[in-house]
């Protein structure tokens, strides 16, 4: 029997994969033609960074050499591309008038990469990184030194910009979301992704969009982004994504939505031709990843040689990043609906994060980085679909953990571990030394053991082996104890160790601060969140960025939420005093917005009730134009100053408390603090201003002022402590100023004033203020934090900063039939 | 449902990108049923959920949105964002319709039902 003619177009990993798997199966079957754009053998394309990297030669990528086409008696026509299809006659044509013809055509022309059409594209020195060309092109560049910009922040991007910077470049990744290989990658995967790339001088620009690419004499100079920057660079590589080719198919009019339309047995619309690899779109998606590809080689070649039913049904995809020294793995998904979980562990010591999303009992979705060992186990696990609820405890630990402890249960399965079995792997501690000094330093409870051993003392993973070890060798004399209560669900760790940590080891932006004390939750909660903020903002005043989306409603949008979803705005009035053209705009902004109720506070000022939230922003406008600015009254920050008339009117005032009010509020207004703080300034002892219930009041005498500190009329009702006396006005804002910092930098957050005081002691505190150096450092620390503070957030919001947050979306869906 | 009901038929409406949404954020829409609140998790993922608290009405786009939950800013009910039910302690307690909802090409689109 004569054999059939089989040709394939395309000599990349598809194409020639897809003959060796037909070769497996059946050598004798074909005769088979293989046609490749590029004028060389076959290679491992995925294999290209690493030689962009210098980490390999061309030669080690090679998949097949000539040789072997020629053993397989396959016709190679490499460097000569095909014309057409002429499906009627069955005939490849190709350049330098080539016809060959064909039972069975195997298309598998791959992808083109994405080219962004930015004006100066053209320009000499943009490369896309898809072939070995591209490669070299590339290494040129580099040799000659200088600045690259890579465009987009994908898998292929982030490796382009590590080989050139193993080149010697100083490369900037461009990228437009505001995660990088957002498809794979949760956010604080991809923070610590950026500092791991920081350090191999690779930096990363997200939420970044190019503009322009700027040249001089014809060649590339710098890139221009949407904000406005110009980013100098020799090289700019765009790494965007790839576009199926699929020109030859809809030329020859086969079914082509993005690429290829396929079924389950690689065959496109006529049953003749097949497709497989980048260019084929196999139920709605076409894959760009090695495996999925190879999946459908090993199914085409079950089809072509005598399996017609062999079907292949979508891939799991799985993705490594390669970059030297980065371990990176991610499979699956993050996506998930009701019933989803996660798992998350951090090792800050070993810059570790792994995450595992569990769905009805079963795996799906896995981050793992710095430490990917288990990634090949846990996507294993994924695509057998298999319920994991019983691992679930050891799951995130890996696979040799959760099999050597699976079926026992947690008692008995500590009591059969080796002595040497290491239960703390942050500290490297094995029972065998947590057994001993149980016994011999006789200690009982958690604590004495993480204080002996270290064991449990990082990130508090193994803290039920270390309980149980202490059930196992004290017997009844255990007692779990409950130390400091840790700030939320998602820590092990109390207020107090968090803002020392923040503060001794730099950590300057939340998902820092999440990864360094390794928090159990992927993006903590509404409990920790705001206080993290809260603490950032205290310790690096000038450099820490607020995040907004950790803050409560109200300091987000800087009014007062109120039980039917509309808001209450308060102006400042410095001291309680106002005029009559404040008066006069509050009433018109009334007016104008028919705000239903204006009612004057127990603070001595105005609240505006039922703002509703897309007019904040032109209310905001109207007060900001009588000279009137936020009042504060939604924030844990300086709320009021009170005052009384003091000298000025009242016979009995001895020094001018208004006055001295309205300095100690313009001097404070704005600092945030971690609860609210309430002040009050009466002329007299008569104390008309009520200043010994707040957090802190003054009480005028003859002879000057008394400061008094930590009264409360809330919840509870409390009167103050005297903290200290003063001579002059300038004195007591020295004094008040540096308490209040003090009470910044110790406070947990939500604490107000009095529980702090009866946490710390009013006697310390009062000491600290007492020593003049201490003093003048706190008051100059609260000095310096204000710089950053006293900007009027109404006034930046009416300029339009995040506008959007108060417009819908679109009002297009307003108006549809209900 | 009803056997004789009319066939519904759902129209698509392109509200927007999905980057116009914060991250770890939500936004509104005004419908005719009342405002939808369309979140976008940490993660990236979007959901929509009509913008009221089965406790108290409260406007769940307004609240701090973590993991794939929200917590309403009135009285703190955390909501799952993919079925609108309250969870741990509030579990069972009532329900925030969810939205038809598709997200294509960074393109997220909300589903009205024409009957």
């Amino acid at each position: 029997m004569a054999k059939q003619r089989l040709v394939v177009i395309g000599n990349g990993m598809a194409g020639c994969r897809a003959v060796e798997e037909v070769l497996a199966r059946d050598p004798d079957r074909y005769e088979i033609a293989v046609f490749g754009a590029e004028p060389r053998v076959n290679y491992n394309r995925i294999m290209l960074s690493p030689v962009l990297a210098g980490e390999k030669r061309f030669e080690d990528i090679v998949l097949n050499d000539e040789a072997w086409y020629r053993d397989n008696g396959i016709a190679l026509h490499a460097g000569r591309a095909v014309l057409a299809i002429d499906r009627e006659r069955k005939t490849v044509e190709a350049e330098g008038g080539l016809a060959v013809p064909y039972d069975r055509l195997i298309l598998a022309t791959g992808s083109d990469p994405v080219r962004l059409p930015l004006p100066g594209a053209e320009l000499a020195g943009v490369v896309t990184f898809r072939d070995l060309d591209d490669v070299g092109a590339m290494i040129a560049a580099a040799d000659a030194g200088g600045r690259a910009v890579v465009i987009g922040g994908g898998l292929l991007g982030l490796e382009a910009a590590y080989g050139l910077s193993r080149r010697g470049m100083e490369v900037t990744v461009i990228h437009l979301m505001d995660v990088l290989m957002e498809r794979q990658l949760d956010s604080a995967a991809s923070f610590l992704l950026r500092e791991a790339l920081a350090e191999r001088r690779v930096q990363t620009e997200l939420s970044a969009q190019s503009e322009a690419i700027l040249g001089e004499d014809g060649r590339v100079s710098a890139l221009r982004l949407k904000d406005g920057r110009s980013i100098p660079c020799d090289l700019l590589v765009m790494a965007v994504g790839i576009r199926p080719n699929a020109a030859l198919a809809k030329a020859a009019d086969l079914l082509v939505n993005r690429g290829v339309v396929i079924d389950d047995q690689m065959r496109t619309s006529d049953p003749a031709v097949f497709a497989i690899g980048e260019c084929a779109e196999h139920r709605g998606v076409a894959y760009g990843l090695v495996a999925p590809i190879f999946e459908m080689c090993r199914t085409l070649a079950d089809v072509l040689t005598g399996d017609p039913d062999a079907a292949y049904e979508g891939s799991l995809l799985s993705t490594r990043l390669k970059v030297s020294g980065v371990d990176l793995f991610s499979a699956g998904k993050f996506a998930g609906g009701e019933g989803c979980e996660d798992v998350v562990f951090r090792d800050a010591g070993r810059g570790v994060y792994k995450r595992l999303v569990l769905e009805d009992g079963r795996l799906t979705g896995a981050v793992l980085f710095g430490d990917a060992a288990d990634g090949a186990w846990y996507f294993d696990l994924m695509r057998r679909g298999e319920d994991v609820s019983d691992i679930r405890e050891t799951l995130i630990f890996g696979q040799a953990v959760t099999e050597a402890l699976s079926g026992q249960d947690p008692k008995s399965a500590v009591a059969a571990m080796a002595d040497t079995a290491e239960i703390c792997g942050c500290n490297g501690v094995c029972k065998g030394a947590i057994v001993e000094a149980i016994a011999s330093r006789g200690l009982t409870n958690l604590d004495s053991v993480r204080a002996v051993t270290k064991a449990s003392s990082s990130c508090g993973s193994c803290t039920p082996l270390v309980e149980n070890l202490l059930a196992l060798t004290l017997g009844d004399g255990f007692k779990a104890d409950t130390g400091p209560k840790p700030v939320c669900k998602c820590t092990i760790h109390p207020h107090g160790l968090v803002r020392r940590r923040i503060v001794e080891e730099e950590l300057k932006s939340i998902p820092q601060v999440l990864q360094a004390l390794e928090w159990t939750t992927p993006d903590g909660c509404p409990s920790c969140r705001p206080a993290l903020n809260y603490y950032l903002i205290c310790a690096w005043p000038a450099e820490y960025r607020d995040d907004k989306q950790s803050r409560f409603v109200n300091e987000r949008v800087h009014a007062n939420i109120q039980k039917n979803g509309a808001y209450s705005v308060v102006p400042r009035m410095w001291g309680g005093l106002t005029t009559p053209d404040e008066l006069r705009a509050i009433a018109d902004v009334a007016d104008e917005f028919a705000i239903p109720t204006v009612k004057v506070t127990g603070g001595q000022r105005i609240d505006l009730l039922g703002v509703r939230k897309e007019d904040l922003p032109a209310v905001w406008a109207r007060l900001n134009a009588a000279g009137m600015v936020s009042g504060h009254a939604y924030g844990k920050a300086l709320r009021t100053v009170k005052t009384c008339v003091g000298s000025e009117w009242c016979r009995f005032g001895t020094q001018d408390s208004t006055g001295l009010g309205v300095r100690i509020e313009k001097f404070m207004w704005g600092s945030w603090t971690p609860a609210k703080v309430k002040m009050g300034v009466s002329g007299c002892p008569r104390n008309c201003a009520e200043a010994t219930c707040k957090d802190v009041g003054v009480i005028c005498v003859d002879s000057g002022f008394e400061i008094h500190v930590g009264g409360a009329a809330g919840l509870e009702v409390r009167g103050t402590e005297v903290l200290t006396k003063v001579a002059t006005e300038t004195e007591a804002i020295e004094t008040i100023a540096a308490f209040v910092q003090l009470y910044r930098e110790q406070a947990y957050y939500l604490e107000r004033v009095h529980k702090w005081l009866g946490r710390v002691g009013l006697e310390g505190a009062k000491a600290t203020i007492a020593d003049a150096e201490q003093r003048r450092a706190l008051f100059e620390r609260f000095r310096l934090s204000q710089r950053s503070a006293q900007i009027d957030p109404w006034a930046q919001r009416v300029a339009g900063r995040d506008h959007d947050e108060f417009n819908p979306m679109t009002r297009r869906m307003e108006f549809l039939p209900a | 449902m009803n056997a004789h009901a009319p066939p519904a038929e759902v129209i698509w409406t392109d509200i927007g990108s999905v980057t116009d949404i914060p991250r770890r954020g939500a936004r509104c829409v005004p419908t005719p049923q009342g405002d939808i609140a369309v979140f976008r998790t940490g993660d990236g993922e979007i959901y929509a959920l009509f913008d009221r608290c089965p406790h108290k009405n409260g406007p769940l786009s307004q609240g701090i949105v973590h993991g794939r939950t929200v917590t309403c800013p009135l009285h703190g009910w955390t909501i799952d964002l993919a079925s609108g039910h309250p969870t741990g302690a509030d579990a069972g307690k009532g329900c925030a319709p969810t939205a038809p909802l598709e997200v294509r090409e960074g393109r997220i689109y909300l589903g009205s039902v024409r009957r």
